[in-house]
């Protein structure tokens, strides 16, 4: 993939060291950048987060950053929270987020029996191919920590359960977006992230 | 142990299928010094599975650096006894899943009651805090994340506290981790199944050899306990 030119968007999550070493392990070298040009001179880009919506907004709207990753055509993948921006807004915080993609983020109902936030590793679920899925089969396990999801939508492409199930991976053109951490979910996160290297 | 041990056994654990690494180092709050963090960055490089830090970790410095450095989640359990703020602060900073509190437990004057120091024999010492109350207080603070270590089973390898970890998990609505006991399969199956815990954690036994985390991997899939094989 010589011609791959990844950009990590910082955002400021604590996650960037591990993706970083993820793409790092991929023998690929990435660019952990806010700088608008270089972004959209990428050839994919990645937005990661982690913490409250609302924080990561805030972050990327200091930096101004908003416009330029709503015009981005290449492939973007948001990973976790970097996600949930990608849709209209967030039940975290009742915030607008980049609207990328149609929805609302929604927290997961308290439940005696179901401990949020959800964190561990689960199941993948899906019945058509993605090349975003390709050598990743259903039932594979990948490692999720999150508190607010994603409802199953047309966007879905592959779900979890957790008491019913949500979006863990979404797609609509060239944005994508996994509610795992596919830096931290061993064998199928790297295959996960080379897949949408090759995209 | 030296760094290079560390990176050794985190990649032998990762090629086994561990789920995910828990560093400790016990001796670092006893001592009222803190860890040398060198290491973290070099066990993020090579693992591509969840880890976390525990020990030492006294301020929100500590654990951003920790975190910053590539490990998910920072452990706290004798600084959150001193100053229980702590939790609240960590929680604030990084979000709840990052934030675990460790909690060494056992049972005296007939209830069970906190230990704090217990890295250290000469001067591990009883809270007299209630270790219902303090799940309880935990939680309301943030903690995203309990690992209850049993003491009176910890190192015994007769098994998981049952009793005690059923109890917790009745008032603990974050994820709750077992530690302290396991020294057969069929303890992981129990604890899975009696306690309702969401994970189970072990040393020894996986140290010693004395059981392969594949096969223990493959025996609980066939007990029918969610797992990842």
């Amino acid at each position: 993939m010589p011609a791959t030119r990844l950009a990590i968007i910082d955002s400021g999550g604590a996650n960037i060291a591990s993706l970083q070493f993820a793409i790092e392990r991929l023998g690929l070298p990435s660019d952990l950048t806010t700088d608008p040009a270089r972004l959209h001179d990428a050839s994919h880009v990645i937005l990661p987060g982690v913490g409250a919506a609302a924080d990561c907004m805030s972050r990327l709207e200091k930096a101004d950053l908003v416009d330029t990753i709503r015009a981005l055509t290449q492939p973007v993948l948001g990973i976790c929270v970097g996600m949930q921006l990608l849709f209209d807004s967030s039940e975290e915080g009742n915030v607008p987020c980049l609207g990328m993609l149609p929805g609302r983020v929604q927290r997961f109902a308290n439940r005696a029996d179901l401990p949020v936030p959800h964190m561990g590793w689960n199941q993948l679920e899906f019945d058509a191919s993605s090349p975003l899925l390709q050598d990743i089969a259903s039932g594979d396990y990948v490692y999720f920590v999150h508190s607010y999801a994603v409802p199953v939508n047309d966007l879905t492409i592959a779900a979890s359960q957790y008491g019913h199930a949500f979006s863990a991976i979404v797609q609509r053109g060239n944005v994508y977006g996994v509610q795992f951490h596919p830096e931290r979910s061993a064998r199928i996160g790297a295959q996960l992230l080379r897949n949408f290297l090759r995209l | 142990m030296v760094v290079g041990d560390i990176l050794e056994l985190a990649a032998r654990y990762r090629e086994a299928g561990a789920d995910e690494l828990v560093f400790y180092d016990i001796t670092a709050s006893p001592d009222g010094r803190s860890v040398d963090r060198s290491w973290v960055r070099r066990v993020a490089r090579i693992l591509d599975i969840p880890f976390c830090v525990a020990g030492g970790i006294r301020s929100v410095a500590e654990a951003e650096l920790v975190l910053g450095e590539g490990a998910e989640k920072v452990s706290i359990n004798s600084p959150a006894l001193t100053d229980p703020e702590l939790i609240s602060r960590l929680s604030a900073r990084f979000g709840a899943q990052c934030v675990v509190v460790g909690i060494d437990s056992q049972t005296a004057e007939r209830e069970y009651l906190v230990y704090q120091f217990t890295g250290d024999p000469d001067r591990t010492r009883n809270t007299a805090r209630r270790t219902l109350d303090w799940v309880r207080e935990v939680q309301d603070r943030g903690a995203g994340e309990i690992v209850l270590n049993c003491m009176a089973s910890d190192g015994v390898r007769r098994g998981y506290d049952i009793a005690q970890l059923a109890a917790v998990r009745k008032v603990c609505n974050v994820p709750l981790i077992a530690s302290g006991g396991a020294g057969t399969m069929d303890h992981f199956t129990e604890v899975f199944t009696a306690a309702q815990v969401d994970g189970a954690l072990a040393a020894s036994v996986f140290h010693s050899g004395n059981i392969a985390i594949p096969d223990l991997k493959q025996y609980l899939h066939q007990q029918s306990i969610a797992i990842r094989v």
